[in-house]
């Protein structure tokens, strides 16, 4: 007799469990279809990162290496330069700037502990994170790749805007497409 | 039945009355149900276990090595990729042993936020350990639903420090940043929706008669075995010992809040289990007890050779810039000590013990894992009971592999 019990227990339980997993199908839907559909991320969602250029397009970075110092994974590398043209000639905001400035993202861990150091808020975190490349050496950036300029931002993440999510101590950049995806 | 004692070299030995059946089984380290890359040395007699000896280290990364070469600040980074399913509960014992060797005091908004994010990672910690556990005796629909929970959690994680597991959030002398704004309406929003969701698992599994006959009566370990190998949190608490240190010793103000600590007596798998999800109420108590007390407030303490000054006055003043400078680039001294500091993560205690000798890195940093001790009470539960069970034993142990090769 408890065999037939069991049965009928267990039917019952597996039922109640495909109702509630059935119930689900009209409502909203967790998953996203990357790629074709957006990622969402958060506005201090730390990605690619982004050396920063004033309004007339110079280089904020001071060559400072206090980036590299705070890096735990000692994943920076900069040479810097001094450059006594008038300002309208230079390259970077102030007359000393980095002339190579590499981070290797084959050791980076997105920390944001370089953003963080920045004394001159030349460096952020970006929102890319579609970072995979077929050559290991790819991974490693130069100031060519890493420049705000220099970057084309990927249609495949959007970054969650709201009117009360905006946050921003040292994160001034914000991409297209903010619309309001607080879920 | 037959038995098998472990000679010096580690081969078994097989007493008299040894049945042809017996055999040994590697479970793992590639296997469904392992939680990562653990090894069961299996020795079975049919389908008995007669002996289960855990093979670690497949993992190993020498964590623990790294610690010594980065300055304090920079630990914390390597502290998010130990237990990676509570990375802020690493975070929060990581910073509040060094505090304790600085002397710091820390302001009454950091430790609510402190609190607030522990309790949230505690949640999304038991989802996956819930969604996993089930999966791994067939049960595939709860491990979907757990999920969603925890990409809410992770999604506020994520809003709060921007990273998503690995967040550091926490800093040496208080946070790395404060919320941000609105951050509290999110947090209520996913409060307002998690009973339902806790309805959901109760009325898939814990209700479910399936689930009692896989759980009940599984895996037992008696109050004493408990405590003599050293089990700790839920593990614990599910064979009768009332334990838990945000109650024994309580840290970052948990005195202050009103909850209970789940115990169970029978230390079954079920036992286990009822005492994680009775947690997930625990943790949403406090979760809304924290989201009241946020006041406006500094987050950081008021140490201006350890912690960063605020970015404003960094601009704007000398001094504080030449302390941002200092800090970063050389960090700071930590007065010669150790100490011990351990606080109840989402596996059990987790403790840290940390060694300086007056420089700007720690001579030594050593972890206590709750992952890595309860996995060595394995063998007291799986032997004697069916190979099957083995995995249920595994679940309800809530081990994270990552942890337990440092
Ligand atoms: S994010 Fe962290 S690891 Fe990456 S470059 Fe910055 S400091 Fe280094
Ligand atoms: S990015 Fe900032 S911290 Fe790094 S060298 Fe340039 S100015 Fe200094």
């Amino acid at each position: 007799m408890s065999v037939v019990a069991d049965v009928i227990e267990s039917t019952v339980a597996i039922l109640k469990g495909m109702k509630r997993t059935l119930s689900e199908i009209p409502r909203h839907n967790w998953t996203v279809q990357y790629p074709d559909e957006p990622v969402t991320v958060q506005p201090r969602y730390r990605g690619q990162h982004l050396l920063h250029v004033d309004e007339a397009g110079k280089e904020k970075c001071v060559a400072c290496y206090l980036c590299a110092a705070a890096c735990p994974s000692d994943c920076i590398y900069i040479e810097a330069e001094d450059d006594a043209r008038p300002y309208a000639e230079r390259v970077g905001r102030d007359e000393r700037y980095a002339k190579v400035y590499n981070i290797d993202y084959g050791r980076c861990i997105f920390c944001g502990f370089c953003v963080e150091a920045c004394p001159k808020d030349a460096i952020t975190h970006g929102y890319n994170f579609e970072l995979s490349v077929y050559n290991r050496a790819d991974l490693l950036k130069t100031k060519d790749d890493l420049l705000i300029t220099k970057q084309v931002q990927s249609k495949n993440y959007r970054v969650a805007l709201s009117s009360e999510d905006v946050d921003s101590e040292f994160k001034k950049i914000r991409t297209k497409g903010g619309e309001k995806t607080d879920r | 039945m037959a038995t098998a004692v472990e000679n010096f070299a580690g081969q078994p030995e097989v007493l008299d009355g040894a049945l042809e059946s017996q055999m040994t089984l590697s479970m793992g380290p590639q296997h469904p149900s392992t939680h990562g890359v653990l090894r069961l040395d299996l020795r079975l007699d049919g389908e008995l276990v007669i002996k289960a000896i855990p093979d670690i280290g497949y993992l190993h990364t020498g964590m623990e090595k790294l610690f010594e070469y980065k300055k304090y600040q920079q630990g914390i980074v390597i502290t998010d990729r130990m237990d990676y399913l509570n990375p802020l509960g690493n975070n929060l014992a990581y910073v509040m042993a060094a505090e304790k060797l600085l002397g710091l005091e820390i302001p009454e908004r950091a430790q609510v936020i402190r609190v607030l994010m522990c309790e949230l990672q505690r949640i999304a910690s038991h989802m996956v350990w819930f969604g996993t556990s089930c999966l791994d005796m067939g049960a595939m629909t709860p491990f979907w639903f757990t999920f969603k929970e925890r990409e809410k959690i992770l999604n506020l994680i994520e809003a709060a420090s921007g990273g998503r597991m690995t967040p550091s959030y926490f800093r040496i002398g208080g946070l790395m940043m404060d919320l941000p704004a609105g951050f509290d309406n999110r947090v209520r929003q996913f409060l307002d929706d998690f009973p339902d969701a806790l309805n959901t698992f109760d009325t898939l599994i814990t209700g479910n008669t399936i689930w009692h006959s896989r759980t009940k009566g599984v895996g037992i370990i008696s109050k004493e075995d408990a405590i003599d190998w050293g089990l700790t949190g839920p593990s614990l608490r599910g064979s009768g010992v009332d334990l838990d240190l945000r109650k024994a010793t309580p840290y970052s103000g948990y005195e202050t809040y009103d909850f209970e600590v789940p115990v169970e007596t029978d230390g079954d798998v079920w036992s286990r289990f009822k005492v994680r999800m009775h947690e997930l109420t625990e943790s949403y108590k406090i979760v809304r007890q924290a989201l009241e007390r946020l006041k406006p407030g500094p987050i950081k303490a008021d140490a201006p050779k350890i912690v960063l000054p605020d970015r404003d006055d960094m601009r704007k003043h000398m001094d504080s810039l030449i302390h941002h400078f200092l800090i970063v680039a050389e960090g700071f001294n930590v007065p010669e000590g150790e100490v011990y500091h351990a606080i109840e993560a989402s596996k059990g205690e987790l403790g840290v013990y940390m060694k300086s000798n007056g420089g700007p890195k720690p001579e030594r940093v050593h972890f206590r894992g709750p992952s890595f001790i309860n996995l060595s009470a394995l063998p007291v539960m799986a032997e004697g009971e069916m190979i099957a069970d083995v995995v249920a034993i595994i679940g309800s142990l809530d081990i994270v592999l990552g942890e337990i090769d440092r």
